[in-house]
């Protein structure tokens, strides 16, 4: 149903790409060497415009930040950093010793932000996979509620988190009335949801909020390939639901679940949004992850090689990660090249 | 999975939930943006004792909030239009045709996608100087250096979108467009960008989606006449007063645009989500 738009346009018509193997090849002989030529320069033209800008947004800034953690880059210099001196590994050692305060704190906010990533992806996964089982099957209020699961994830990820926000507000928020008021959890006492120890699971909540939407679309993209007749010969071979899920569900969705786990933990792991509109832009020190970390040195304590070399060491870390990402997706768009 | 009745029973409970779930932060913003200020503290309450529409009438002028959402317009759409148009081109490249360099620029393309916005956000900011040590040209602040800055995350996705896109549409059509002596570009802009129409539509809503809710550049890039929504919300709780029920009115308002747009073309992103990313 989802692919609607593309099976039922003209397009669906025709068979798969097999019958041209090699467009290129076949029109060689008969196209005169001018035209030819020009079309050997084709696909130059049209990825050129992609490619300055992919230079300028992306290969440039990261050669130079890369550079930046590698000079002393202080408030003083910073409008004229070409001229800011190179200190080395200077950086890396004073920021990134485990022994020292600063580095303690660097590696305590990875192996926290890890933590993060874990519960965020695997709370989303288990309740997107929960709203596409049970979405996929028809009856009536079914396209409503698909729609209506999506909207916190189309909503502009800082309204949803000032909607929490609020809902979190210890003195007089709709949390704490729930759990004290109503439920007389903590006796007396109202927590603080937003400070200390609390900061780190309520952000875990804000941010389930909005990425399992996306989980649940993933998913329910991938279970619309399992067809029905699998279930029905399950069900006559009495199997229950929770093995027909086990068996059948499971097993079909892997696929799909190996690049939707991997993004959602990319964004995750780089989260930046749900925190700075959370908290502001120190993050409690219990709920501080890489990205928040690398602005709070940067833009909050002038400390830009500090920040610099944090970046370097995520810049590889990202690479790792999206060498297997790639490795993952591109089986797919491999018949491309 | 088959009906039974255990079935249905488990998927009401489920999607209840589920519902419950979603829909209890957008009731709180809702109720609250109809309350009058003096019901907004003190302990929460679900359904308004008092309904008033005065929250949507004083976000206006509480804070320059038209400003903000013209420049959030301003530049979504320029970084949108931009994107979509420089990935079409180089989208259609990926999926169709064959040149050498071509495994390198999607691994570029892909592997860029994943960068967080945190990792550009410094050097962006000096080359910003630089250029403006250099020619005078004031990027920092300008709607030019925002919507470039958004480039860095609307152009790979769209480029990557839009090529899966793109190679799931039949071949044969645009040969058949060849034969009548179209020519590569003639085949492109007459048959395949119609029969992509909903293709390039979804993506272009999503970049829409998470360029209007960007936070990161825009609190670095923006100086006050530039600042853009994700921003400009702040400023209703920024004194001794928090301003909720006219900070909810403003979310709803700020929220409008993108859900609309997200609920016109969602058939179509799933389409293309999972043709594109994960399939």
């Amino acid at each position: 149903m989802s692919h609607s738009a593309l099976d039922s346009g003209p397009a669906a018509a025709g068979s798969p790409a097999a019958v041209d193997p090699e467009p290129g090849q076949k029109r060689a002989a008969s196209t005169p060497p001018v035209r030819k030529r020009l079309r050997s320069f084709l696909p130059y033209g049209l990825i050129l415009p992609a490619a300055i800008l992919e230079l300028l947004i992306h290969i440039g800034p990261m050669l130079l930040g890369i550079w930046i953690a590698f000079i002393s880059l202080t408030q003083l210099n910073l409008t004229n950093w070409l001229n800011a001196p190179f200190v080395g590994l200077q950086n890396f050692i004073n920021g990134l010793n485990p022994d020292s305060t600063i580095g303690q704190a660097f590696f305590s906010t990875v192996g926290r932000t890890l933590g993060y990533t874990i519960l965020v992806v695997g709370f989303s996964w288990v309740l997107g996979m929960a709203g596409a089982v049970f979405l996929s099957s028809n009856f009536r209020g079914r396209a409503l509620l698909r729609t209506f699961f999506l909207v916190p994830y189309a909503l502009p990820a800082y309204v949803g988190t000032i909607a929490w926000a609020f809902m979190f507000n210890q003195r007089d928020g709709a949390v704490n009335q729930i759990l004290v008021d109503t439920l007389h959890l903590f006796g007396d006492e109202r927590p603080f949801w937003l400070l200390g120890q609390n900061s780190f699971g309520a952000m875990v909540i804000v941010n389930v909020w909005q990425l399992w939407p996306f989980a649940f679309l993933m998913l329910m993209a991938a279970l619309q390939n399992v067809p029905t007749d699998v279930y029905e010969a399950a069900a006559i071979d009495g199997a229950t639901l929770w093995q027909q899920f086990r068996r059948i569900t499971l097993p079909m969705v892997r696929p799909a679940n190996g690049v939707l786990l991997m993004v959602m933990s990319l964004w995750t792991f780089n989260q930046f949004n749900v925190p700075f509109v959370l908290f502001g832009a120190t993050s409690p020190k219990e709920a501080t992850l890489i990205s928040p970390l690398i602005y709070q040195n940067s833009f909050g304590s002038w400390n830009f090689g500090l920040g610099g070399a944090m970046s370097v060491l995520l810049l590889i870390a990202l690479f790792i990660a999206s060498a297997f990402y790639i490795r993952m997706v591109l089986p797919k768009g491999a018949d491309n090249d | 999975m088959i009906e039974t009745r255990n079935f249905r029973i488990l998927r009401t409970i489920v999607l209840t939930i589920l519902s419950l779930w979603v829909a209890i932060p957008l009731f709180v913003v809702v109720s609250t943006s109809l309350k009058p200020l003096k019901d907004v503290s003190g302990l929460f309450q679900w359904i308004p004792r008092e309904i008033t529409a005065s929250p949507y009438l004083d976000i206006w002028t509480t804070v320059p909030l038209a400003k903000y959402f013209q420049n959030s317009l301003i530049i979504t759409v320029c970084a949108t239009a931009c994107s979509v148009t420089v990935a079409v081109l180089a989208a259609y490249a990926i999926a169709r045709l064959q040149f050498k360099g071509k495994r390198a620029f999607s691994l570029t393309v892909l592997s860029t996608q994943m960068f967080p916005g945190i990792l550009f956000l410094l050097p962006l900011y000096l080359i910003f100087t630089q250029i403006r040590n250099m020619t005078g040209l004031q990027l920092q602040g300008s709607y030019l250096g925002l919507i470039i800055t958004y480039m860095t995350f609307t152009l790979p996705f769209a480029i990557w979108m839009l090529s899966g896109y793109f190679a799931s549409i039949p071949k044969e059509l645009e040969e058949a467009s060849m034969i009548d002596g179209t020519g590569r570009m003639g085949a492109l802009f007459r048959v395949i960008l119609p029969v992509a129409k909903p293709g390039i539509i979804a993506v272009a809503v999503y970049s829409f989606i998470s360029a209007w809710g960007e936070v990161l550049f825009a609190s670095v890039l923006t100086n006050e006449s530039t600042k853009t929504l994700s921003l400009g919300l702040k400023a209703y709780a920024s004194e001794s007063d928090v301003f909720w029920n006219q900070l909810m009115a403003a979310s709803v308002v700020v929220s409008l645009p993108v859900l609309i747009g997200f609920i016109l073309v969602q058939k179509h992103l799933v389409a293309g989500l999972s043709s594109g990313a994960v399939k």
